[in-house]
């Protein structure tokens, strides 16, 4: 276990709490340190208990953990919503000069820093700049040199000009001193710093980092938390390389431009999440059946309804592998850490395109906005391959042709795939059709046709189990008697929970599935264990039944869906608690 | 694109399913004539169908074609322009098509104002599902779930296209051919969204909206002293209540399609066999 640092902090939303933790965590990554951010946020705009939590180490993090070293707090809420992961020895920094903190409590055993940030923000300049003398105090309290700062507030507030920016350095320089001439105690905090340069970044934007490098150059949707950012990381960007964004009217029309431009030959995504998943389900059975290859991005939150738009869960799997009417070949891939949502993106394109279908591309909150910290060279674009398929121009075209010379859009093949011609291709002319359909895309009600068609469409599946590794993650002991599975962002979790595991003296063999559908077949690596333990942010288990299904054995479910991800101790504890059980009931009946 | 395109290349060799007599016939011909006219080829163009017997149309043009989903033809006819500005765009479909379960996208589609055409085959019913009232039927006209009639008024296309900024915007009768083809021809050469509300009359559920009906009170728009670039005259022959109008209504001769106030104009199924060159500074966008 790395020695972490974890900072926090919390306030009411439009306190400007965001952008002080981001600026925290890129002085944290500029300074060569590793950090992992977690959101506490609510579903508005102004008011509310929101709060920025930072977890920094030298070696990676990858989750968050059930502590908290240093807490500003902005209001007292901050301070009652955390007080389950302050520890003796914690230290809280306020403003006892404002009114919500004129009474604070500081718990027992910790140490509370008052520091009048407003008056200290007001004699650098402006009392906006409250927050920035609260990071010089935290700075002080930690050992963290204060110039890793400076390029932070430059790169947050330099087309502000240079005036704002040195008003901010010297802000922070009040924060810092007010706290070393006031407070001469040792805080026992050291945060070392590296030569290292790392970059920060949040699953959202990695996908859509992820759709450019891959070719994609059209997208449209329609705003939703969580997965908005991958919209407007794409705004701005995806035109320097001749692409557009397009805002729709709703899901319904999102998902049908997108259709429109992958017919056009763009590769094109659309992202959304639960409630935009309902609403495009029509056209999610159009797109599979005129084969067109679409890149459909569900970034998960809580449902059913509008449940918690700002929570954590992994609600949809289902929605993802059975939603439309029909039967619906098409593909689910879920990235299982930020840097992945990267990769699985690229690879999202690459399937889409050779196997001519929808997939989906699943990323849950706690992915989505949380943001950590890599080598850049993880995201490495000379790696990046292009694979369209079977594209037919007007040299090939002639081979896909009836004798009459009418292209076959949906030819029937031994691997289920067909040829794509785009408009501009002469010879390539066609129509699809949602309808089921001959080979030239002609309405049939042909009973034999239909069953040939329905037959091309699965082989595709059967086609991509061949050809693709779709290999899970592993870590772990290969030989333990204890499996656990786990899909989309509790990997992070899963791998911090392993070091606390391997201190206790439990081993496990650890599996992350990045491909829900096509899967990997995990039937021996069941078979091989005692006891399967299938961890997922759900109630019922969605991922754990797909399991029990294929490989006909009973498995062990750690679910959580009270809106909140993993924490790494609480998942090791669960775990343990899952053995220790097995332990009992073993003695028990000895 | 070639020029010795006849409107007989833009037919597929199925044949039409509608009933003798449809009004759709008439509509398909006059589109089909438009596009060869304004030098399009079935290589270069695109149409995209509603659902509805109008939705066929499709299945019996031969051109790059989708036959989508129910309402939501237009987003797919967006979504082909831009990804490639170079292909010509033509979505058609019905009045339940368009102004029932789509009329959010076709106000959308109008105010975006991407340069395509859109053609509404309006016979005022529902066909293909055998005779209920559509979003343009008569108030008292008696279906088989309005026994009564709809009891609410008939939406008025034209003026919806106005209210949402429209910049062209026209009505046209299926079976007055000449007149027809040369108003979808116009629409076709239109820069931005033209669109052509058709009286297509279907002969099997709809006996109060016929040939007739429209032949004795259609007021062609040519024989009067009619100014479709301007906004007044426009407004207040759609406002005009019981009147059917044909030819151009309104025309925006400063409309800026969406693809040039945009800066839309590659062809996007044209990518490189790698991530772009430059890519690596999207990465160091987040040092
Ligand atoms: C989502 C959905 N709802 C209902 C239908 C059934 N449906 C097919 S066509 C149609 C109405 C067509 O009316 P219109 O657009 O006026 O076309 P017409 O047949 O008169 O040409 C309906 C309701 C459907 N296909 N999809
Ligand atoms: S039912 Fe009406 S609209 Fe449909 S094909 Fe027949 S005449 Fe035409």
């Amino acid at each position: 276990m790395p020695a972490d640092f974890n900072w926090a902090i919390g306030g009411e939303a439009g306190d400007g709490i965001d952008s002080t933790g981001k600026i925290f965590a890129q002085a944290l990554s500029r300074a060569g340190r590793h950090v992992f951010t977690s959101k506490d946020f609510a579903s508005r705009i102004r008011g509310g208990y929101t709060a920025y939590k930072v977890r920094t180490s030298v070696d990676q993090v990858q989750s968050v953990v059930d502590r908290l070293d240093v807490l500003i707090a902005l209001t007292q809420r901050t301070i009652d919503e955390n007080l389950d992961e302050l520890h003796e020895g914690s230290v809280i920094i306020y403003d006892g000069d404002r009114t919500t903190m004129e009474d604070v409590e500081i718990p027992e055993g910790m140490i509370g820093l008052d520091v009048p940030l407003q008056a200290l923000a007001e004699e650098a300049g402006g009392a906006i700049m409250r927050n920035v003398v609260a990071l010089g105090a935290a700075c002080a309290v930690s050992e963290f040199p204060i110039e890793n700062l400076d390029s932070a507030l430059e790169k947050r507030f330099g087309d502000k000009g240079a005036a704002i920016v040195e008003n901010n350095k010297a802000a922070a320089r009040k924060g810092r001193e007010y706290v070393l001439e006031n407070y001469d105690e040792a805080f026992g905090f050291e945060l070392e710093c590296t030569d290292e340069n790392y970059v920060l970044l949040n699953g959202d934007e990695a996908i859509g980092m992820g759709a450019i490098a891959a070719g994609c150059r059209f997208y449209a949707g329609y705003p939703i938390t969580p997965a908005t950012d991958v919209m407007e990381y794409l705004t701005g960007r995806i035109e320097q390389y001749g692409g557009h964004v397009v805002q729709a009217e709703d899901e319904l029309s999102a998902i049908n431009m997108a259709l429109g431009a992958a017919r056009a030959g763009a590769r094109s995504m659309t992202a959304t999440s639960g409630p935009g998943i309902d609403l495009m389900a029509e056209t999610f059975g159009l797109v599979a059946t005129s084969e067109t290859p679409l890149v459909i991005c569900n970034v998960m939150r809580s449902g059913p309804s509008t449940g918690m738009p700002t929570k954590q869960e992994q609600g949809d799997l289902n929605a993802m592998l059975y939603g439309g009417h029909g039967e619906v070949p098409r593909f689910v891939l879920a990235p299982t850490t930020i840097a992945e949502c990267f990769h699985k993106t690229v690879e999202a394109f690459n399937l889409a395109e050779k196997y001519q279908l929808p997939v989906y591309l699943t990323a849950d909150l706690s992915l989505a906005v949380t943001e950590q910290t890599y080598p850049p060279e993880e995201f490495d674009m000379d790696a990046v391959e292009i694979e369209r398929g079977k594209v037919v121009d007007e040299g090939t075209v002639g081979e896909w042709q009836d004798e009459s010379g009418r292209f076959k859009p949906h030819a029937l093949t031994e691997d289920g795939i067909s040829p794509r011609a785009f408009p501009g291709t002469e010879g390539g002319v066609h129509m699809s059709t949602g309808l089921e359909h001959d080979e030239l895309g002609r309405r049939t009600e042909d009973t034999d046709m239909r069953v040939r068609q329905v037959d091309k469409r699965t082989r595709k599946v059967e086609t991509a189990r061949e050809r693709e590794p779709f290999e899970p993650r592993e870590f772990g002991d290969p030989d333990a008697d204890t499996l656990v599975l786990s899909w989309g962002s509790n990997e992070g979790a899963l791998i911090e929970a392993k070091s606390f595991l391997d201190e206790e003296g439990i081993e496990a063999r650890y599996l992350s599935v990045p491909y829900v559908f096509p899967r990997p077949d995990l039937t021996d690596a069941v078979d091989a264990a005692e006891e399967t333990i299938v961890v997922e942010c759900n109630a019922t288990g969605q991922f754990a039944d797909l399991i029990e299904h294929d490989t006909l054995t009973r498995v062990t479910r750690i679910n959580k869906y009270d809106g909140v991800r993993f924490k790494a101790d609480e998942l090791a504890e669960r775990i343990a608690d899952v053995l220790a059980t097995d332990e009992g009931a073993e003695e028990a009946t000895a | 694109m070639s020029s010795n395109v006849r409107f007989t290349d833009f037919k597929s060799d199925a044949q039409p399913t509608w009933c003798p007599g449809c009004g759709d016939f008439g509509t398909m011909n006059g589109m089909m004539k438009a596009l060869a006219e304004t030098g399009n080829s079935p290589d270069e163009t695109f149409v995209v169908a509603g659902i509805g017997c109008s939705g066929k149309i499709g299945t019996y043009m031969r051109s790059y074609a989708l036959h989508g989903v129910h309402g939501r033809a237009l987003p797919v006819g967006a979504g082909v322009k831009l990804a490639n500005p170079d292909v010509e765009v033509m979505v058609a479909g019905g009045d339940g098509d368009g102004y029932s379960i789509g009329a959010g996208h076709f106000i959308h589609a109008v105010r975006r104002n991407i340069d395509m055409t859109y053609v509404v085959m309006d016979n005022r019913i529902y066909g293909l599902t055998k005779g209920q009232a559509s979003p343009t039927s008569r108030e008292d006209f008696e279906t088989s779930t309005t026994p009564e009639g709809p009891q609410q008024p008939p939406v008025n296309p034209l003026a919806l296209a106005l209210a949402a900024s429209g910049t062209f915007i026209a009505q046209s009768f299926s079976t007055d051919a000449q007149r027809h083809a040369e108003i979808v021809k116009q629409a076709v050469e239109h820069d931005g969204f033209g669109f052509v509300n058709v009286f297509s009359p279907c002969v099997t559920f709809n006996d109060v909206d016929t040939y007739d009906y429209f032949r004795d009170h259609i007021v062609d728009l040519a024989d009067t002293d009619h100014d479709p670039t301007s906004y007044d005259d426009a407004r207040s022959r759609i406002l005009d209540p019981g009147k059917e109008y044909q030819g151009v209504l309104y025309r925006d001769e400063e409309s800026v399609p969406y693809e040039r106030s945009h800066g839309v104009d590659a062809d996007m199924s044209d990518i490189p066999d790698g991530a772009p060159e430059d890519a690596m500074d999207l990465v160091r966008e987040f040092y």
